[in-house]
């Protein structure tokens, strides 16, 4: 019998050699595949870990002034009081002054009076810094060199990250410079910029969802929903200069509200700017939130007579709550970690005074990491990772508090 | 006697309120929009409107100096051309790969292990790559390439940029890999197909629309980015083509005119203006095209 069909089917050696050939190929690409995931992995580990390499390692640094030149008690046994006394006799009466306007010098804290002597009257000078693995892999070599090249240097491994760089203010000198300020600005930015976005993108995913009947006007704000998500944040902070910073001026400055010696460059207006960029992100977030609420739910409470907003307020939005709220919590992390529209909105890059109000200037985490990152000198890149280690660790909460709320309040129908 | 109950009468003036409201709710984004063409297209009108610049000049000159007369556009776009390329060129195969694997490879568990560190990896702030990518993947590249790679450079911000949006791709294109229906493969594989020419062979194809939807984000995404540009690209405009030389983005060298002080109804002021709204209109072009090319071109199964 002669079948065209079969008689053409390899048989024997070759077709074994031909399937062993495709066999060996696809474990192969399998291993590819695997691979871009690892590369993926690895690259995530690497960034991590270059952060922590840059926050921790040795320092040699010097004293441009001897302590014994200010008192004759060892440094660590200084008190309060002694510790006033040495800044006001030192210290220009200019200088001192401006510090006690700052904040008054009796009321501070023994440590607070204490990194004040060190960067006022000692002036801590910082030779050379070294990463994290070369301090653990090569501490002996480090040593020599420093005792080589620095003779009077101290030589101490030091983190960068200590509970005074979250409680100190901005300093021009990386070794007294800390986040506060920074961390401050940044909480109040992503307030205000939740406290719009999130009434405002809810009522929207609510109309869309519940209200609007399919016609050109929802199928235009649905579609230009989603090309806005996708516009690059930076244009976001050009729209934000032009129409908050500037055209808006009396408002977000707060002339209009008797706030005087001020400009539009407010946390205001950074802090809406962030509020316009997360929208579109809330409100496609609610919309899912509201679809996943079952339609029997609302079939009910119209059975029994409720309107529609009754039926949105007592029975859609109770169970799509845990959604948007979740969502929110998400395009929060966004608003934390973007830099870009506030570097365009003008945030103050050195300021040491912790906003007080909507109208104050301000700085926020990520545009520290920004300015002490391109700077020149090495101590200034090992704040920036400390920094970036204190953003990293907010980030993670806030997804954490997510991911909890999505799997303490998930129903299923 | 009372009134007959009437059933047709609106009771509550509130509804129609709060309908007006969440309504105003809505159109707000499309004001956006329109916010954001508008403040761009008129600053943009006043640079092109001063008598220096000339749209010849603009697309015709290689040299980006508003403060002494010269405003070609050209080595803000190639320098933005160059970074993107190469985070594409990093990106697509990355991404592609890892999504082929989750979805056709992976079982359940392996993938819900390694999704959320691609999360993580989605989640981290662009401000924190350009730390990476000023830190460590340049002196790595100097330390390959020697001498020729500088400080600031396009290649290891365009390498970092295709990590950053590595997970976009793979999250997408998964998304396009899984919706190809079971039947299909299980077709394959009673064909005596393996599981590599089924994925390549029979899914990927299927899922083409997808990919490349999220491939056209992926660019979206690369021109918009600033962080990373602004921190390890260089600060300067440079007409090259030479991916180990510094060279400003059109979004780095916005974010560094405006971060400095600026003053406003000047030509820079203006200038800025013009370049956002070209970086806005390819954005948008390219998410539209991205939109149309899922809908138009997704394979549809019963």
């Amino acid at each position: 019998m002669n079948n065209p069909q079969t008689d053409n089917f390899p048989e024997g050696p070759s077709f074994r050699r031909a399937l062993n050939a495709r066999y060996r190929s696809a474990s192969l690409w399998q291993m590819v595949f695997l691979s871009a995931l690892l590369i993926a992995i690895l690259s995530l580990m690497t960034l991590l870990y270059t952060v922590a390499d840059g926050a921790f390692g040795y320092v040699a640094y010097e004293y441009k002034h001897d302590p014994t030149e200010f008192s004759s008690t060892p440094l660590n046994e200084l008190g309060k009081d002694e510790l006033l006394s040495i800044l006001q006799s030192n210290l220009s009466a200019g200088a001192f002054k401006k510090l006690d306007n700052e904040k008054p010098m009796a009321s501070r804290s023994h440590a607070d009076l204490y990194s004040l002597f060190l960067e006022r009257l000692l002036q801590i000078d910082t030779k050379q810094i070294w990463s994290m693995t070369d301090s653990f892999l090569h501490a002996a070599e480090i040593r020599a060199e420093a005792t080589h090249k620095y003779p009077d240097a101290q030589l101490e491994f030091r983190s960068w990250l200590t509970p005074q760089f979250l409680s100190s203010p901005m300093s021009s000198r990386a070794e007294f410079a800390g986040v506060r300020t920074a961390i401050l600005g940044s909480l109040w930015l992503v307030g205000i910029a939740i406290l719009f976005a999130l009434p405002v993108g809810t009522g929207a995913a609510i109309y869309l969802q519940e209200y609007a009947s399919k016609n050109w006007l929802t199928k235009i704000i649905q579609t230009n929903i989603n090309n806005l998500a996708g516009v690059p944040s930076i244009v976001y902070g050009m729209l934000g200069l032009a129409i908050f910073v500037r055209l808006l001026e009396p408002l977000t400055s707060g002339a209009a509200f008797g706030v005087i010696d001020s400009n539009g460059r407010t946390v205001l207006s950074a802090g809406l700017t962030m509020g316009m960029l997360v929208l579109p992100l809330i409100i496609i977030n609610a919309q899912e939130a509201i679809k996943a609420v079952p339609d029997s739910l609302r079939q009910a409470s119209f059975g029994v007579g409720a309107t529609r907003w009754q039926t949105v307020w007592h029975h859609v939005l109770p169970n799509a709550l845990p959604g948007i709220l979740t969502g929110s919590i998400l395009a929060l992390s966004r608003a934390l970690g973007e830099t870009a529209p506030l570097i365009v909105v003008g945030a103050s890059t050195f300021i040491s005074v912790d906003p007080s109000g909507p109208f104050s200037k301000f700085t926020a985490l990520p545009i520290q990491i920004y300015q002490w990152t391109t700077r020149a000198q090495p101590e200034f890149h090992a704040i920036a990772a400390a920094s970036i280690i204190v953003l990293l660790i907010l980030l993670l909460s806030l997804n954490a508090a997510a991911i909890l709320l999505r799997n303490r309040f998930q129903r299923k129908y | 006697m009372n009134p007959p109950f009437d059933l047709t009468k609106k009771p509550r003036i509130g509804e129609s309120l709060i309908q007006s409201l969440l309504f105003l709710a809505g159109v707000l984004s499309i004001f956006t929009t329109l916010a954001i063409v508008y403040v761009l297209g008129k600053e943009a009108w006043l640079f092109f409107g001063s008598p220096e610049v000339t749209f010849a000049k603009f697309f015709g000159g290689t040299k980006w100096q508003p403060g002494i007369g010269q405003f070609g556009i050209w080595p803000l776009v190639t320098s933005t051309l160059v970074t993107s390329s190469i985070a594409m060129l990093v990106s697509l195969p990355l991404g592609l790969s890892a999504a082929l694997f989750l979805s056709e490879y992976a079982s359940p568990k392996t993938r819900s292990a390694l999704k959320p560190i691609l999360e993580i990896l989605a989640g981290i702030p662009t401000v924190v790559y350009g730390y990476f990518a000023l830190l460590f993947m340049t002196p790595l590249l100097q330390n390959i390439f020697g001498e020729q790679v500088q400080v600031y450079n396009m290649a290891s911000a365009g390498i970092v940029m295709g990590i950053m949006i590595l997970p976009l791709i793979s999250s997408m294109s998964e998304d396009a890999l899984s919706a190809v229906p079971r039947s299909l493969r299980e077709a394959a594989y009673a064909m005596g197909a393996t599981k590599f020419e089924t994925s390549l062979q029979i899914v990927l194809p299927a899922a083409l629309s997808g990919v490349g939807a999220a491939f056209i984000i992926g660019i979206s995404r690369a021109v918009g980015e600033t962080m990373i540009v602004a921190v390890a690209a260089g600060a300067g405009p440079n007409f090259t083509f030479n991916p180990f030389q510094a060279a400003e983005t059109m979004t780095g060298h916005i974010a560094r005119i405006s971060g400095g002080d600026l003053s406003y109804n000047s030509i820079d002021y203006n200038s800025l203006f013009a370049i956002a709204l070209m970086l806005f209109l390819v954005t948008l072009v390219l998410n539209l095209i991205s939109q149309r090319v899922v809908e138009r071109f997704r394979e549809k199964y019963e």
